[in-house]
């Protein structure tokens, strides 16, 4: 549990039920890799006293029972299965998510045509035509963060987070983009309104995406979006 | 279900809360009322159910008759209960002998306060029902508070994971020095006020999974411990964690009063784990 080694992985003690694993400080897609696959290992081959991982993008939280094991066991557990090849054969499911991005669900679509000096149709059509991908869920019930903003639509974050924004709403900050599920104030460039929910309402499975899926979007107009809600 | 950023909610004293289940011979997870400061007045108005609190040290009455902070006792048709807010504490649990009737979402009836998935916040002219009531004669009114006796003020805490971001100094100063809860407090977490704690790398932390507990450090310096209803993942580094155990005695502490931090090791705080769950557990069972 030394907590100066610089390496990766760094292993550190959170409270008395979880473990911390880091594979980087910076984003990068060899720690997202790491994650990635002790998230699979631990699925595929759970330890004794395991209760949940929590994927992040360069880290992944691991909780325990601590009546069962500690957190030295569980870090040799987790050192045994990052040191195993993965296995898995898996299907990456494609999810596909409606957007309509006519003016009035996309606050920021003006200023962002504004600063990258292109048209809004242009926001719409290259947002709509990107291959995404489920990084993580954070923040609140359902906020899955989804990485694959293409390069010409990347907005640093607003220096003042805006209130009050609708739940349904297509936001994007950098390379990467949330469907959001609640109304919640937000410092990320609202370009669009989804009628496809993320909290499905659906018991066996409640949230649409897995971390890992891919995601598509499809454009739609307000005369569809209005008839998808009035259908709900 | 962190993992879907949804975070546990349920009780913010989640010890007090099976205190009042238990009581009654209730299962762990029966859903029970969290009242908060502001207090509750319920009127029964058909049938009777025997209830059981625990909490705070709030005011409790039926009918005006006082009982005492931890009781249990019989409502029947007519009559009034009344919870308000007493000489400590900031949250009390209502349980009855019987099935609560209430929203579930995930299968739990933890409500999340943001988002009000989960059971549900009540409000003034709610009807509740209960089914599957049960009147249990009582021979004491008196729930027994458990057999340690803890010190509120002093809560003890994991250091990291981010404690490396922080100099030899400020975890001194941390680890010494008093703060105080602010009345910027809800279940989502309370801001604490005190030294001020600086960080010293760039603040571009990539998101990362909090905890309850979790206590996070803003770019200018104050602490904010994260509860309940804490947002799944933070970009903030935090300095600490507060061990399962204390959290229960730490968010009965009032805004204005103080709150002291001392740090265990990890192998510790199994072992204090462990030591609280056997305890607490064998306590639990004599209630019934």
């Amino acid at each position: 549990m030394g907590k100066n080694i610089s390496t990766f992985p760094r292993f550190s003690a959170v409270s008395d039920f979880a473990v911390l694993a880091e594979f980087g400080e910076k984003i990068d897609a060899l720690a997202y890799k790491n994650v990635r696959h002790l998230d699979q290992r631990i699925a595929q081959r759970p330890f004794r006293g395991f209760v949940e991982t929590v994927p992040a993008l360069v880290n992944i939280l691991v909780s325990f029972d601590p009546m069962v094991t500690n957190h030295s066991t569980v870090v040799e557990a987790l050192n045994e299965r990052l040191s195993e090849p993965d296995t898995a054969n898996r299907e990456r499911k494609t999810r596909e998510v409606l957007v309509c991005y006519d003016g009035k669900f996309a606050a920021d679509n003006r200023a962002i045509a504004y600063t990258k000096n292109v048209s809004t149709d242009y926001i719409a059509d290259a947002h709509s035509s990107g291959d995404y991908e489920v990084m993580m869920y954070g923040f609140a019930p359902g906020y899955a963060y989804l990485s694959g903003v293409p390069e010409s639509l990347h907005m640093p974050r607003k220096p003042r987070a805006v209130r009050d924004v609708t739940a349904g709403s297509v936001i994007i900050a950098g390379g990467q983009c949330i469907v959001t599920t609640l109304m919640m104030p937000t410092g990320w460039w609202i370009i669009g309104r989804s009628p496809t929910r993320i909290l499905t309402g659906d018991e066996a499975r409640p949230f649409l995406f897995d971390v890992a899926d891919n995601v598509k979007f499809k454009k739609i107009d307000s005369r569809e979006f209005d008839a998808i809600e009035r259908a709900k | 279900m962190l993992r879907y950023g949804v975070p546990a909610s349920g009780p913010m004293d989640r010890k007090s809360f099976s205190v009042a289940n238990a009581a009654l011979g209730n299962s762990k997870d029966t859903p029970a009322i969290e009242i908060s400061s502001s207090g509750l007045t319920l009127d029964c108005i058909e049938g009777s159910v025997t209830f059981a609190i625990a909490g705070g040290g709030f005011h409790i009455a039926i009918n005006d008759v006082a009982l005492s902070p931890w009781c249990k006792a019989t409502l029947t048709a007519g009559s009034r209960l009344t919870i308000r807010s007493g000489t400590w504490g900031n949250w009390t649990y209502l349980a009855f002998a019987g099935d609560l009737l209430c929203s579930r979402w995930l299968g739990s009836a933890s409500t999340h306060s943001l988002s009000g998935l989960g059971g549900g916040k009540l409000d003034v002219g709610n009807a509740i029902t209960i089914i599957n009531s049960r009147t249990i004669e009582l021979a004491n009114h008196i729930i027994a508070h458990p057999p340690t006796s803890d010190l509120r003020s002093h809560v003890r805490v994991s250091l990291g994971p981010q404690d490396r971001y922080f100099d030899a100094s400020t975890i001194q100063a941390f680890m010494t020095q008093p703060f105080e809860l602010t009345n910027a407090y809800d279940r989502m977490g309370v801001r604490l006020r005190g030294p001020a704690l600086a960080v010293n790398a760039a603040l571009d932390m990539p998101s990362e999974p909090v905890v309850r507990g979790s206590i996070q450090i803003a770019g200018d310096g104050v602490a904010t411990v994260l509860l309940a209803d804490h947002q799944t993942t933070g970009g903030y580094p935090k300095i600490a964690t507060i061990i399962t155990s204390d959290i229960d005695n730490f968010v009965q502490i009032r805004l204005g009063h103080e709150v002291r931090f001392t740090t265990i090791n990890a192998q510790k705080s199994i072992e204090a784990y462990r030591y609280f769950r056997l305890n607490f557990d064998q306590y639990l069972q004599n209630l019934a």
